[in-house]
């Protein structure tokens, strides 16, 4: 098993002191260039999580270590905010600039890059997520996919080693779900990067190394998605609801068709149902 | 009510040698320019000015239509200052008798020369916004002002707010509309109505704006801290700002003109 990048360690995080706690005595462990989810419904701490993963937040109990870099420490912050990228959910309320090339130079701004570097970087980020061509529009005029791609782009260009997406499709339409969610995998395949997929859509999490379930503040299952879904009386009590294919393979199953355990996607599917056809 | 269609500021995109200008020497040289128009003294002070607006557009490319219509909005206020010193200027050489007041020469060439500094006025600052985009012309302040940070003025930040409220009125524009349509939908009456009806009207408006602006803020706040963002200092920047020749021949052009127009007073 590889190194883990994010570390989380017994850690517990209250807005205000002595008030609920929004995550309980969770740990967690990411390696590098790997690609975990963290599935939960509304309220479940796992967008309170993300923010602790890169600093935004600062555990009240346990630590967080992102490359060996604990977040108690203040003097590591902008060091892991660069290791670990974030992009949220809105796509409006993230980027900063009125044309997108600057929006991306925008972080390596903050970091102080060298001016000559900075539009190399800033094409390749760009070319990365597929928005080159959109260099010189106005964010406002993009589409919310779009617009959540130069958002990676602007992470990207950063160099970081991980990216944590905080919910980043929940208000994008089926098209610009699709487009994110493939610029991120493309991402994580071809250069590596560590991707943390928060989100409480199931079908997103259905192809990633590894999931974990959260309910009221704490992780409550781990594994792969197929571990996870096999099973749909599982995640119910925590108001979830398995991918399509898993919970039709369920469905099947009980109806007395051996359709084998762990069926995720719809390519999936179509070669178990052509396999029992034949 | 359409939302949509406006447009930022009054920017007309071309390629011009006065676009091109470092946004710095073009907010100096328009301070300059100013100065000069309030030193002309005489009506023959401003023809060089007038002669070198005409070059100056004419260098721009932007039409002449798009500079004139700057003006409208000030043609009451060029109408009063006009008739009022026309009027009530006591001068010794009259030209009119209308009865209930005396037209002088002098009154004469005082509102003509009032007037025709409002017009330059406007003209010239317009010239800046039609050839600079705001967000350009936001990153020239910063740097001249950044000098002012020894007396801790918060150049930095002033620019950054300013770039900000850029990115975000049509993004808060198109939210309005939203909103608009949504209480229109439930029978709320935007259009009909005296003013303070009206005005009371835009209240179920305002409201969930100001909620959102407020939440937008939030979240830009946290997205820009996990961007690394962390103030001024330490930062560099995608665009720098170089003087090059062109620059250096508006200045000593502008130097030319501000002496001729104080010689021109002088001579007269």
């Amino acid at each position: 098993m590889a190194e883990p990048i994010i570390l989380a360690d017994h850690v517990s995080f209250s807005y205000e002191e002595g008030g609920p706690l929004a995550v309980q005595d969770v740990s967690l462990a990411v390696e590098k260039g790997s690609f975990q989810a963290i599935l939960g419904q509304n309220g479940s701490g796992k967008s309170t999580l993300a923010k602790l993963i890169n600093g935004l937040y600062v555990p009240t109990e346990g630590h967080v270590t992102v490359c060996g870099m604990d977040t108690q420490s203040e003097e590591n912050t902008w060091e892991i905010r660069r290791r670990a990228g974030m992009v949220f959910q809105n796509p409006d309320n993230q980027l900063v600039a009125t044309v997108v090339r600057e929006d991306v130079a925008f972080g390596l701004e903050n970091i102080g890059v060298p001016t000559e570097e900075m539009p190399g970087r800033i094409e390749k980020a760009l070319r990365d997520v597929g928005m080159l061509p959109f260099a010189d529009r106005a964010p406002h005029l993009l589409s919310g996919g779009q617009k959540q791609r130069v958002a990676i782009a602007g992470v990207l260009a950063m160099q970081p080693e991980a990216i944590i997406f905080d919910e980043s499709t929940a208000m994008l339409d089926p098209q610009g779900r699709r487009e994110v969610l493939s610029a991120v995998k493309r991402l994580n395949r071809e250069q590596g990067i560590t991707v943390l997929w928060i989100t409480h859509f199931m079908e997103e999490a259905a192809e990633c190394d590894r999931a974990h379930v959260m309910h009221q503040g704490r992780i409550v299952l781990s594994g792969t998605p197929r571990e996870i879904f096999s099973d749909v009386k599982k995640i119910k009590p925590y108001h979830l609801d398995a991918p399509p294919m898993a919970r039709l393979s369920q469905a099947l199953r009980q109806q007395g068709m051996p359709i084998r355990q762990g069926v995720m996607t719809v390519e999936e599917m179509a070669e178990e149902v052509a396999r029992l056809c034949r | 009510m359409a939302l949509n269609d406006i447009t930022l500021g009054q920017y007309y995109p071309a390629d011009s040698v006065v676009h091109r200008l470092d946004p710095r020497v073009k907010i100096v040289l328009l301070i300059v320019l100013i100065v000069a128009i309030f030193v002309a003294g005489n009506l023959l002070a401003y023809a060089p000015v007038i002669a070198f607006l005409a070059l100056v557009t004419y260098l721009s490319k932007v039409p002449v239509k798009m500079m004139v219509k700057g003006i409208k909005p000030l043609r009451f206020i060029l109408i009063l200052t006009f008739v009022l010193n026309l009027f009530f200027l006591q001068g010794e050489t009259p030209l009119l008798n209308l009865g209930f007041a005396v037209i002088t020469k002098e009154a004469l060439i005082t509102a003509v020369h009032y007037s025709l500094r409002l017009v330059l006025l406007v003209m010239i600052s317009s010239l800046l916004t039609l050839t600079t985009p705001p967000i350009v012309l936001t990153d020239g302040l910063e740097r001249l002002l950044s000098p002012l940070r020894v007396i801790h003025f918060p150049a930095h930040e002033m620019a950054m707010m300013m770039s900000i409220a850029l990115r975000f009125i049509p993004t808060l524009l198109e939210e309005a509309d939203k909103i608009m349509k949504a209480q229109t939908a439930r029978g709320a009456d935007f259009e009909s109505g005296n003013l303070i009806a009206r005005a009371k009207a835009m209240v179920p408006l305002l409201v969930p704006l100001f909620v959102s602006a407020f939440r937008r803020a939030g979240d830009l706040a946290m997205a820009m801290e996990a961007r690394c963002y962390h103030g001024g200092e330490g930062r560099t920047r995608l665009r720098v700002l170089k003087c090059e020749r062109r620059d250096y021949i508006a200045c000593a052009a502008v130097a030319a003109l501000l002496a001729l127009v104080i010689l021109c007073g002088k001579v007269y």
